[in-house]
């Protein structure tokens, strides 16, 4: 036997991604990749909004309330401008709202995941690590508020900061008021998924080497169980995004979301309810199934992940 | 001096049920007593066994020597230091780093999300030292191939984790290494060659080992000095030799007589008579009497002392 060294040459990220059992069994599910690219074509439009969209429905130059009323496809009668999707009471064209209100949907969806993550994540790692008194509070303050209707919970927070804010930032504050308010209702899930997973990896014994060259528990928490824990928490964030875009979406359509005036796709929906007896539709059609095609594909896909995650269900 | 110094040592675990269901079902609390007043030194550059069954408290007494576990009375020092007691940032500092532990399971004791070579350097890079070259200089000591450093976990088998593991524990250049029953996870064939490696470490880098085991080939094999456990409690403690061939204690004399042996082809095996009692309630006096084909009156009320018959230590009121 020689002592040459055999080289190997290492792989690159791409490959070792399209080796994956995760991109296999992508392939192999056509739920998976339509719902993908459902997903990525609505979040590239509302991404690239400002380049798509016709007109800026916020920019009130640009309105002309002749417009108004306007069926999809057929020239207005006065101005005989035709829009894709037709437009609204006020003259805008439903296609660059759907897409504008989007931006709002999923700038919401996406931020207050994001926060109830991070909050999630924190609690449930140290109530699962640290436990004792310090896990017993945090858990049971979690259980208190899953007794409660998460979007009942997020009506109340939105509430109190409402009254909070001073009436001139209302408007302004709403957007971050209601990422507040989706992201406090929604941690608990992400906190018992982590907890549940940090009580069995603190016990290995990879965690007992890293304590007895004296590591701090912050250090392990972060740097050993947090890896290690993470794919329950990729499942559980897809689908509280298609959750949260919908709770979004209920609230601003019971009024206490996004403003008229940066609607979000539950806005739109509320809007364009009021004129579904009269005729006129498309107002509330377009949005709603924009919303649909939305919350359904991201949700196909976080059920497929789950799946794909789970060896025992392969 | 010795190396490991243990003094009296004990750990009580509290099983008791949660406050509530004690109060409704009108119950105590209940205390397990997993390692009761157990006293050895552990010699420089020598190898100390620890034997028994399961429960009898032996890797708990090996989680109490690295600190992964506080006494709940008694003392471990190492090199004079006591690490429960000790303020001195910097001893203790010092001393974890002379520190290391090689686990039983070697799936579960490598971060599957780590690569070798930052396993491998932790515990130096938790320091701030210096890590360069630091994995694949071990990796070639312990058999593996320098390439591997770049590697995962998963990609590895079972002997090549432990040795990965042995790897780890050699980083911070340590003088003690407790290994907690390092081979019992591992195919025969492969046995052999960690143990021979741990032999080999021994010499090179003048290791001293607490090695645990319920395996006494192996123990026979590696040891310098042997201790006997029985329910928490240090039975007997000899050389290989002496405890191989002259077993003073009688739990000792049964253990032997049930281990399987090579030329017992056909030879009659007496099975050990009944069955650890619970630790929860040990039986009064010597823990072993309810067991013990010799046992007197005395055995059911006192406990017996460790007693030094010419190098051989033994806790038994019967043997002389």
């Amino acid at each position: 036997m020689s002592d040459v060294p055999i080289p190997v040459k290492p792989k690159s990220r791409l490959r070792i991604a399209l080796d994956s059992d995760l991109y296999y069994t992508f392939r192999r599910s056509p739920v998976a990749m339509v719902s993908a690219a459902v997903v990525l074509l609505l979040v590239l439009s509302a991404v690239f909004a400002p380049l798509i969209a016709p007109t800026n429905p916020f920019n009130p130059a640009s309105l002309n309330l002749m417009n108004g009323f306007t069926a999809p496809m057929t020239p207005n009668a006065f101005t005989g401008e035709t829009f894709l999707l037709g437009t609204d009471d006020q003259g805008r064209d439903v296609f660059s709202t759907i897409l504008y209100g989007m931006r709002i949907s999923l700038f919401v969806g996406v931020a207050a995941v994001f926060f109830a993550m991070v909050l999630g994540i924190t609690l449930g790692l140290i109530s699962g690590y640290v436990g004792g008194w310090t896990g017993t509070i945090i858990m049971r303050t979690a259980d208190v508020q899953l007794t409660f209707p998460s979007i009942l919970v997020a009506m109340l927070i939105f509430g109190i900061a409402k009254g909070v804010t001073p009436v001139e930032y209302r408007d302004q504050m709403a957007i971050w008021v209601l990422i507040l308010a989706i992201g406090l209702s929604d941690w608990v899930q992400f906190a018992r998924v982590v907890r549940g997973a940090t009580l069995v990896e603190k016990n290995k014994e990879y965690v007992q080497a890293a304590r007895l060259i004296g590591r701090t528990p912050g250090a392990i928490m972060l740097r050993h169980i947090l890896p290690n824990v993470l794919s329950p928490v990729l499942v559980i964030a897809t689908i509280s995004l298609a959750l949260a875009i919908i709770a979004e979406a209920t609230l601003s359509f019971l009024g206490v979301g996004a403003p008229p005036t940066q609607p979000s796709l539950g806005t739109l929906i509320r809007i364009g309810q009021g004129f579904l007896f009269s005729g006129e539709w498309w107002i509330l059609l377009f949005p709603a199934v924009t919303l649909l095609a939305l919350a359904l594909s991201v949700n196909l896909l976080g059920d497929w992940l789950r799946d794909a995650l789970n060896p025992r269900l392969r | 001096m010795a190396l490991v110094r243990v003094k009296n040592l004990s750990r009580v675990f509290d099983v008791s049920k949660p406050w509530l269901n004690r109060m409704i079902e009108r119950r105590s609390k209940a205390f397990l007593t997993a390692v009761s007043e157990v006293d050895f030194d552990v010699e420089p550059r020598s190898t100390y066994a620890l034997v028994g069954e399961s429960g009898s408290g032996k890797s708990t007494i090996g989680k109490m020597l690295v600190g992964l576990l506080k006494a709940t009375s008694g003392v471990v020092e190492i090199q004079g230091v006591d690490l429960a007691s000790e303020t001195d940032a910097a001893k203790i500092d010092a001393i974890r780093s002379d520190i290391q532990m090689i686990f039983q399971d070697p799936y579960a004791s490598l971060n599957p999300r780590w690569r070798v070579k930052d396993i491998i350097a932790e515990p130096v890079a938790s320091r701030g030292g210096n890590t360069e070259g630091l994995a694949e200089k071990l990796l070639e000591q312990v058999g593996l191939a320098v390439q591997d450093a770049g590697k995962f976990p998963h990609e590895f088998s079972g002997g090549q984790r432990q040795r990965i593991c042995i790897a780890r524990a050699l980083a911070s250049e340590p003088n003690l290494i407790v290994c907690d029953e390092p081979t019992s996870a591992l195919d025969v064939s492969v046995q052999a060659q960690v143990l021979n490696l741990m032999s080999d470490l021994k010499d090179d880098f003048g290791l001293t080992y607490v090695l645990i085991s319920h395996d006494l080939t192996v123990v026979r094999h590696m040891a310098d000095r042997i201790g006997v456990l029985y329910l928490g409690r240090l039975v007997e403690e000899a050389t290989p030799d002496d405890l191989f061939e002259t077993p003073k204690h009688p739990y000792t004399q049964m253990l032997l007589a049930a281990a399987p042996q090579m030329d017992g082809f056909g030879r009659e095996v007496q099975p050990p008579e009944g069955e650890i009692p619970d630790p929860i309630n040990p039986p009064s006096g010597c823990a072993f009497h309810p067991r013990c084909p010799i046992a007197q009156d005395i055995c059911k009320q006192k406990r017996p002392e460790m007693r030094n018959l010419k190098g051989i230590r033994v806790a038994c009121h019967m043997t002389e």
